[in-house]
């Protein structure tokens, strides 16, 4: 059995992407297993492979996890990035709860009825400029230092800046009034392995194109 | 400074219930402050109390905790309710998660149109004992323990009666395909501080109403 964490999702960001980022960041090599077709969900579930029929999936350390919460807590504690202490842990995970709302806004754009898709995306940009971004702006204002928690390198900042960079896709200037944030940005994407995800030809999948929605929904629904 | 904990939030179940539940099943003394008026709300935004401007809100140890699994996982961990060890972790999270998943359709439920309240019930039943009951079934039976995890109470057995108790709202029989599961809800619920929660008087909330819901969308409502 292959020691390294195997990924069974589809070939898309979705909700296994900050799986992917919190392995990546954590210097772990992973294996993907694609779902291409509805079939392959199906066998999934049939195996009994899915506690709740659901993806995603990862098998890591002969447990078989699911529930996206669950897996991250699991990479986060294991690898060292969830905090010293239950205090710090109870910070991280405040700050990574909110991104994760943002994050949800976010990857539930594409799948907005036609007539609610302006509204959603309004929405999305509200939220992470007037609710979301600046509090990650004081925190490090307030503080100075180059993480969130601890003065080390937490699953916080990992999800921070995937949720940054994803904002940035849909409006570039996003960060326009958030010089601290920019500089955590370039700060953190410079860290050997994050630097190393964001290249070309890693595991980092891109933004979801329209044309692939259909095949998606074949898939899930 | 009292050392209860001290909950803000509205005078009803929603995203708090599980605080009250799992700080009540820790033997653990709590507070409340319930938000009556939109005004209040403001009141706590502009305060700054808020971290994302949103309740629950939770005062433990000195610290103003928002983020509902921020709250729980804390409370958790510290009153040993988390499992002995990453693994044992690991598990109650992927159950707590399911069953969150499951108690998300109830707390949606009496916020959606009147004409889809019943096939509302239909997907509530559906989830319940296709999807996530037989999973509590089957690890019960597995193991044949008193509890979920370790052999020991931890969180997910909370959020476990919890959920049974709120689905049997709805649909008084759901457990009849469940023994283990009807086993389960009996041997916790006579769990002395659970039982405790049980009783009239107790910090528990009742099932939501429509005044509940007024309330809700004067407060929050944009």
């Amino acid at each position: 059995m292959s020691e390294k964490p195997k990924l069974h999702y589809s070939n898309t960001r979705g909700r296994m992407e900050s799986i992917r980022w919190l392995l990546a960041a954590a210097g772990v090599e992973f294996e993907e297993c694609f779902l291409e077709t509805k079939d392959d969900l199906t066998k999934l579930q049939k195996d009994g492979s899915l506690l709740f029929q659901q993806v995603p999936m990862v098998e890591i350390d002969g447990m078989k996890m699911v529930q996206t919460r669950a897996i991250l807590n699991y990479i986060a504690a294991k690898y060292n990035l969830y905090g010293k202490d239950l205090k710090e842990r109870a910070l991280i995970d405040m700050y990574v709860e909110g991104i994760t709302d943002l994050n949800e806004l976010i990857i539930t754009r594409y799948f907005q009825p036609a007539d609610k898709k302006e509204e959603h995306f309004a929405t999305l940009l509200d939220k992470a400029t007037n609710r979301y971004f600046p509090v990650y702006e004081k925190v490090l204002k307030d503080h100075g230092r180059d993480f969130l928690v601890g003065n080390k390198l937490s699953r916080a900042d990992v999800q921070l800046l995937e949720t940054i960079l994803m904002a940035e896709e849909c409006k570039p200037d996003i960060l326009a009034k958030f010089p601290l944030l920019q500089s955590f940005k370039a700060r953190t994407s410079n860290i050997v392995t994050i630097k190393k995800f964001l290249q070309p030809g890693s595991q980092r999948k891109p933004p979801l194109q329209e044309k692939d929605i259909p095949r998606l929904m074949k898939i899930f629904h | 400074m009292s050392g209860k904990p001290r909950l803000t939030y509205l005078n009803g179940r929603g995203r708090m219930e599980p605080v009250r539940w799992l700080l009540a099943a820790a033997g653990v003394e709590f507070e409340e402050v319930f938000l009556e008026t939109r005004e209040q709300y403001e009141k706590l935004i502009k305060d700054g109390v808020l971290m994302f401007q949103q309740v629950p809100l939770v005062e433990i140890d000195g610290m103003k905790m928002v983020q509902t699994r921020a709250i729980l996982n804390y409370i958790a961990g510290k009153y040993n309710l988390y499992g002995k060890d990453l693994k044992e972790r690991a598990l109650i999270d992927m159950y707590v998660e399911g069953i969150t998943d499951l108690m998300q359709m109830i707390l949606m439920f009496p916020f959606s149109p009147p004409e889809t309240k019943e096939k509302n019930i239909d997907s509530i039943k559906e989830r319940a004992t296709n999807r996530y009951f037989p999973v509590f079934e089957k690890v019960l039976k597995q193991h044949g323990q008193d509890f979920l995890v370790g052999n020991k109470f931890s969180w997910a057995d909370v959020q476990l009666i919890e959920a049974i108790l709120a689905v049997e709202e709805k649909i008084p029989a759901v457990l009849s395909g469940f023994p283990q599961l009807q086993a389960f809800k009996k041997r916790m619920s006579n769990m002395p501080t659970i039982k405790k929660f049980l009783q009239p008087g107790s910090p528990r909330k009742p099932p939501p109403d429509e005044c509940y819901v007024e309330t809700v969308l004067k407060v929050f409502k944009k």
